[in-house]
């Protein structure tokens, strides 16, 4: 390992023992912090995978239903009864902090009247009725999956970033540190050894 | 804070969300839905994309993913799912932990 270009004084011997101090600690704090993130992480994904499936599931239904709802319903008559929804939905965006990364936190505005279907035409069937009130039961949990699983690809970005300071502190800055302190250590001794041989040498000729 | 919702993707699989009151965007193609997002992306916080359109975009969706909004979610289209989801939750796994402990293949 490469050591630092500095001179071997006892100035810069205090100085990098301080920063290897700084260096160890911070290590250790961030590889608490990264065992701590990885243990979140596998609970959020977790269930992000059990959303995920279930959303999948729920929403191909819906898809599907549909689809026969409206092959029941002439074309031009589905589209201008769908074209305008009476409501606009809207959610509550909020942020949330996991281990000081921050995360979205999504919830649906409840100020919807769910009894009321967005649109008022007698041509439209039953079955597209209930296909729409799926729907907009199934959003609930589509945000919520939403964010779940933008949470899990922020998560592990910051992981991931972590994981590289982890590892650059313990492989190449505090080896290096390590590596300069001996060096300026055995100069110093180097040096003093050199002193008192020349001392005793003047001694012994006067 | 309020966030509208938006879904982007082909016609038939996004009717049922503008009944619901939800924003829809068609796009059929790759460059369109692209294009769409870049319009939509600062007006709407939750973005739905269906799975063919994320396939593609798979690169260009990463830059959502620097910021905590607009938030991005792929969902299955009226043909089903094409497993896209579960990749991206495979993916984003092997990052953070180097290991699978999900889907154990």
């Amino acid at each position: 390992m490469a050591r630092l270009n500095v001179n071997p004084t006892r100035m810069e011997l205090k100085k990098l023992k301080a920063r290897l101090n700084t260096a160890v600690r911070g290590h250790k704090l961030l590889k608490d912090k990264s065992d701590e993130m990885i243990r979140r992480f596998s609970v959020i994904i977790k269930e992000s995978k059990r959303l995920r499936d279930e959303v999948e599931k729920e929403l191909s239904e819906v898809l599907r239903q549909f689809s026969v709802a409206r092959s029941v319903t002439p074309a031009y008559k589905a589209e201008t009864a769908f074209a305008m929804p009476s409501v606009a939905i809207s959610a509550d965006c909020g942020a949330a902090s996991i281990m000081g990364v921050e995360v979205p936190e999504l919830s649906l505005q409840a100020d919807r009247k769910t009894a009321l279907l967005p649109y008022a035409y007698p041509e439209i069937t039953s079955e597209a009725d209930y296909s729409v009130e799926c729907a907009v039961r199934l959003l609930p949990k589509m945000l919520q999956l939403a964010q779940t699983e933008k949470t899990v690809r922020l998560l592990a970005d910051e992981i991931e970033r972590n994981k590289r300071r982890v590892n650059a502190l313990e492989y190449v800055m505090i080896p290096q540190l390590e590596e300069t302190i001996k060096y300026i250590k055995s100069k110093l001794d180097e040096n003093e050894r050199a002193a008192v041989v020349r001392l005793m040498k003047v001694k012994s000729n006067g | 804070m309020k966030g509208k919702i938006a879904i982007v993707g082909d016609g038939d699989s996004i009717t049922v969300f503008k009944a619901a009151g939800v924003a829809t965007f068609p796009a059929e193609t790759e460059a369109k839905a692209r294009e769409v997002l870049r319009k939509i992306a600062r007006e709407y916080k939750i973005i739905f994309l269906t799975e063919e359109l994320a396939r593609p975009l798979t690169e260009f969706l990463k830059r959502f993913d620097e910021e905590v909004y607009p938030v991005v979610l792929s969902i299955p289209s009226r043909s089903g799912s094409t497993g896209y989801g579960a990749e991206v939750l495979k993916s984003a796994m092997e990052r953070a932990l180097g290991v699978d402990i999900l889907f154990n293949n």
